[in-house]
């Protein structure tokens, strides 16, 4: 018998660290293969031999395409040898070296001899060898030996063949189908890995096939199954089998779960756990249903094993996503983690515990994760950074604690990402939660004086500018961003420049002062910083006077860009220098700025909890711009509110429409924004017709035609009606557009001279009563609805009929109303009865209005609905009434 | 979820990060600067933490990663993020204390380079194309042993698992005559 090889170099044990290996070279190893040829083989020289190859391997050296032909042929040569401990290191280096199909064919003999060998290691190898380097044509000549080693005596044979032939069921599908008899017979076996395998095997053979899948789990789950890793196949079968049935039978007891949770008794800890994740992820599980699986992860979470640890936090965290009040039973176990050695169990501990926990948790919590923070890597912190800010909008209450603690870490070291985090989320408390917004400045202002990263740096710095000149003391701002003009790069002085002058345009009373400042930047060695301050010297009336800016200064130098800058870069790019001037009204204005000025908002990201942040201003300020610059409009007074894009057309027809419907007072526009596709042709004198027959509150007052619209280019045009007064008149529009039509030469780019009339049928548009209604969050419901007088609440309840679900019947009235979900109440857990939504808008007129929407299912689909409406205005509180009824 | 826990790799390190032996089952990563890399990033993120009593378990780059040392060998095990960490800690342990039975005990970097046969064909053992093929430390053992274990070593210096093991061979053996 071969003893361990290398052992034999005995002069080189005494050197103690040496490996066997060292100083190998790939050239001279190929060499020594040629000992493979030898008439006598030396068995134990051949081993070492192939070792010395595959570590060569196995540290990534590979070989050439020559060179690995020669080994394989040499190494076939030793089948020659009978010695056991030889044969299987060929076997493994034949799988290294992944010989080609004209290759396989030299060994397919020898290892089909060893297939059907009687020495079991033999047939065992000579099945997983041949089975991976084999082809389809192959594969059936030998399927009689593998269908026979399936249900071979020796478990060690039939797992081989089991699981070669998962593998072949990716390239030989029809072949390995065919064994389904056998591979049945193997799931009965008494070795447990080869019901492992064979569950495997004819789970996959079968799982198109629903109805088979389902006999499968319903003969298995009654108890045949011996083996813990078949036991979590079958758990995971199952679930995929209840996930399927569930759709068919919704009330009622769920099948299998009986299984589930007898499987939570088993001995062996990994089906255990298998068993109660596959509860936790049921769909629309119960509270009832989750309580043993939660039980059991408990006990999990002060086991002594790490993983066990971790994979039962990590579990929890997930539930605590969806079901945040079955988790808090172990929120005791949970917080003895917070000082986990694995750093990975402690933070999911801590966003379990942030998830669970309630308002007057909170400080003790955080206290917690303050000694923790500092042990931590920065991906984690990041993680808690957001978990926090999900917890400080959801309880705005308890913002004075939470921002002290994010400023806290912003102060400690941390890479950009980290920081970034913890910035962002300040921005967005400040964004949502008005009362933390002076301290936050504050804390920003603290971090900009020492902050190394010029991209944060700049953003807090626009930041302050927009937020700090609102504040109740701006001068006190003022020291902060001046600092920074004296020690900062460039990019960092322009950027403190330009705040500078907004906070000298909004506030008059510290416009000397900040000319004062902005005249000593004009001797800055930076070309952008000089003109900066230059221009907004010029502007803002430096020369010693102290005068109101006017608005239309302030539009200039602060307001957004009401042109998307892609346009104006085109534009400027076909400008040629010319007598003319570069005139900014001809870029065109094509309002999908949707997507544009979302990103706008700094950080801004879906955070699933509490109120999402008001909407970015900038679009509407861009409509409200566009609007007023129209002569027709301009006395139409206020905007109230802009609708969101509302397409008119079909995706890729010849001319693509969307509106947008502005609604003031007493008038509402329509703004059809709309692109010509088709390159030949130039439309021209382009106009929406409007069949306002099913709105008979509106009259049409005027239309404004778009002069011409070449092709991929987009223009709008506009029509506008009369309505009652702060009425929300609701009705139906029919549009078409007309237009001239011109040909174009495609390769001059001119038009014809004369045009044809045409028209073009648009989809219907309505008006409905969500367009008077903007959403406007509050932080606090609870206060906001207290201080609403109580005479004016109106109470209903309304029978809403069958629905599909509770959370289609909440999304229905929250869409029909148009308003802004407030502390999450929107979403509905999956399995509730009963849900209370909290909604909150300003209704045209600008009057508050703050709903509460109790929904109770009553029998199996019906939804019953208590609407309770407080408002500034009782007869606003009818009005929403009307909506809902007639709704 | 449906389908059969897979395990992406298995690695055998020393102290240093450097590779004893590893497997790579997934093609996840292409090729060996890409795997030599991730192995460096895997051994600085863990080398510091404590797997010397109890398997560890860590998240790395959307995995799940089972680890547990001993002397200056670092083992680990690498499976999919929704994987149950249990049954990848099983293997581990599985192919931790195979090791530890093929190496007589002395589960160091020189015995291991210089049983390196045993540790492949013990990993050949363990995982095929990463669906398990067994986890018993002593079936594994056994099976890499059968050729291999010294038969004219006195019983009294063996372990009782090594003794078994040689039993089987022998039972084995006798059986095929």
């Amino acid at each position: 018998m071969a003893q361990p090889l290398v052992k034999k170099d005995d002069d080189r044990d005494d050197e103690a660290d040496c490996s066997p290996f060292l100083g190998i070279e790939k050239g001279a190893v190929l060499q020594e293969a040629r000992v493979f040829n030898d008439p006598q083989l030396d068995p134990r020289r051949c081993s070492q031999v192939i070792t010395k190859l595959l570590y060569l391997l196995n540290q990534g050296e590979t070989f050439t395409k020559v060179e690995a032909t020669e080994v394989f042929f040499a190494v076939t040569k030793l089948f020659q040898s009978k010695d056991i401990g030889l044969r299987r290191m060929v076997y493994v280096m034949i799988k290294e070296l992944s010989p080609s199909a004209d290759e396989v064919i030299i060994v397919t003999s020898s290892l089909m001899k060893d297939m059907t060998s009687k020495t079991d290691m033999y047939r065992a190898n000579a099945i997983r060898v041949l089975c991976r380097i084999t082809d389809g044509t192959l594969l059936t000549q030998i399927e009689r030996y593998l269908k026979q080693a399936i249900v071979d005596k020796n478990p060690v044979v039939a797992s081989a063949a089991l699981v070669s032939g998962i593998h072949l069921l990716q390239t030989n599908p029809e072949i390995v189908k065919r064994w389904s008899n056998e591979v049945q017979e193997a799931v009965q076996s008494r070795a447990a890995l080869v019901q492992f395998h064979a569950l495997a095997l004819l789970h996959q053979i079968r799982q198109n096939d629903r109805l088979a899948v389902n006999k499968l789990v319903s003969s298995l789950t009654k108890g045949s199954v011996r083996s813990p890793l078949a036991q979590c196949l079958l758990i995971r079968y199952t679930s995929q089998v209840i996930r399927e049935s569930a759709n068919n039978n919704q009330a009622g007891d769920r099948p299998f779960y009986d299984f589930l949770e007898g499987c939570l008794r088993h001995k062996a800890e990994m089906v255990i756990f298998e068993a109660a994740r596959a509860i936790t992820e049921l769909n629309g599980v119960t509270s009832r249903e989750l309580t043993p699986a939660i039980t059991v992860l408990q006990l999990f979470l002060s086991s002594s094993k790490p993983v066990l640890r971790f994979a039962a936090v990590r579990t929890l965290n997930k539930v605590a996503m969806t079901h945040p009040m079955a988790v808090t039973n172990c929120n005791i176990d949970m917080e003895s983690l917070i000082s986990d050695q694995n750093r990975s169990i402690a933070t999911l501990a801590i966003t379990t515990l942030l998830k669970t926990g309630n308002e007057s948790s909170v400080d003790r919590l955080m206290k917690q994760i303050t000694n923790f923070m500092s042990d931590i890597a920065d991906e984690f912190k990041i993680v808690v950074v957001e978990a926090i800010r999900s917890l400080c909008l959801k309880f705005p209450l308890k913002h004075r604690s939470l921002m002290n603690f994010l400023s806290n870490i912003l102060r400690e070291e941390g890479g950009f990402e980290y920081k970034k985090a913890i910035v962002d989320s300040i921005v967005i408390l400040i964004r949502d939660i008005p009362e933390a917004k002076e301290s936050g400045l504050l804390h920003l202002c603290e971090f900009i004086e020492d902050c190394e990263f010029t991209y944060l740096s700049t953003q807090i710095l626009h930041f302050l500018g927009i937020e700090g000149p609102k504040t109740s003391d701006p001068s006190k701002y003022i020291r902060y961003i001046y600092n920074r003009v004296h020690l900062e790069n460039a990019t960092v002085r322009a950027g403190a420049v330009s705040t500078l002058a907004k906070f000298g345009a909004m506030v008059d009373t510290l416009k000397p002062r900040v000319f004062v400042l902005l005249r000593r930047c004009l001797f800055d060695n930076d070309d952008e910083v000089r003109d900066r301050a230059t221009l907004y010297l010029n502007t803002l009336g430096g020369d010693g006077e102290v005068v109101e800016t006017g608005e239309d200064v302030k539009e200039f130098l602060f307001g957004s860009l009401d042109i998307p800058l892609v346009n104006l870069e085109n534009s400027l790019k076909n400008y040629e220098p010319s007598e003319e001037a570069f005139d900014i009204n001809s870029v065109p204005k094509e309002v999908k700025t949707q997507p544009l000025a979302e990103k706008k908002a700094p950080g801004k990201k879906p955070t699933g909890l509490g109120a999402p942040p008001a909407g970015p201003p900038s679009t509407v300020d861009a409509y409200e711009k566009l609007l007023s610059s129209i002569p027709e409009f301009a006395n139409f007074g206020k905007l109230f509110k802009s609708s969101a894009p509302v397409e008119l057309t079909e995706a890729e027809t010849e001319y693509a429409v969307n509106v947008v419907k502005h609604i003031f007072d007493g008038h509402v526009v329509f703004q059809y924004n709309c692109t010509n596709t088709i390159p030949e042709q130039l439309l021209e004198n382009v106009t929406v017709i409007v069949d306002a027959s099913e709105a008979e509150e509106f009259a049409e007052v005027a239309s404004k035609p778009l002069r011409s619209l070449p092709y991929d280019s987009p223009g709008q045009t506009f029509v506008a009606f009369e309505k009652p007064e702060g009425v929300p008149a609701i009705g139906k529009f029919s549009n078409m557009l007309r237009f001239i039509v011109k040909e174009v030469d495609p390769s001059t780019g001119e038009a014809e001279d004369d045009g044809v009339e045409d028209e073009y049928q648009l989809e219907e548009l309505e008006v409905v009563a969500a367009d008077y209604m903007l959403k406007v969050g509050v932080s606090n419901f609870r206060n906001a609805w207290e201080t609403m007088d109580a005479d004016c609440e109106r109470a209903d309840e309304y029978g809403l009929g069958p629905r599909e679900s509770l959370a289609e019947a909440v999304n229905a009235v929250i869409n029909l109303l148009g308003m802004q979900p407030c502390e999450g109440t929107e979403v509905v857990p999956n399995n509730s009865r009963s849900h209370t939504c909290l909604l909150s808008g300003v209704y045209i007129g600008n009057v508050k209005v703050l709903v509460r929407l109790q929904f109770g299912l009553d029998g199996p689909k019906d939804v019953a609905m208590k609407l309770a409406v407080r408002s500034e205005d009782e007869a606003v509180s009818d009005a929403i009434h009307e909506i809902v009824a007639s709704g | 979820m449906e389908s059969c826990p897979s395990i992406k790799n298995i690695l055998l390190l020393d102290s240093e990060g450097n590779r004893v032996a590893v497997k790579y089952y997934s093609d996840e990563w292409p090729n060996n600067s890409v795997k030599e890399a991730f192995e460096k990033s895997l051994f600085s993120k863990t080398q510091k933490t404590n797997a010397r009593t109890e398997a560890e378990i860590a998240m790395f780059e959307s995995h799940i990663i089972v680890y547990k040392f001993v002397q200056d060998l670092h083992f680990f095990v690498t499976g999919a993020e929704n994987e149950n960490e249990l049954i990848l800690v099983t293997v581990l342990q599985g192919f931790f204390d195979a090791v530890g039975l093929l190496l007589r005990g002395t589960v160091d970097k020189k015995e291991a380079l210089e049983n390196l046969d045993l540790i492949l064909l013990c990993l050949d053992e363990i995982v095929d194309g990463g669906i398990i093929l067994e986890t018993d430390a002593n079936v594994i053992a056994g099976k890499v042993a059968s050729h291999s274990i010294d038969a004219a070593a006195p019983l009294s210096e063996q372990t009782i698992s090594q003794a078994l093991a040689t039993a089987r061979e022998h039972l084995a053996r006798s059986l095929l005559k």
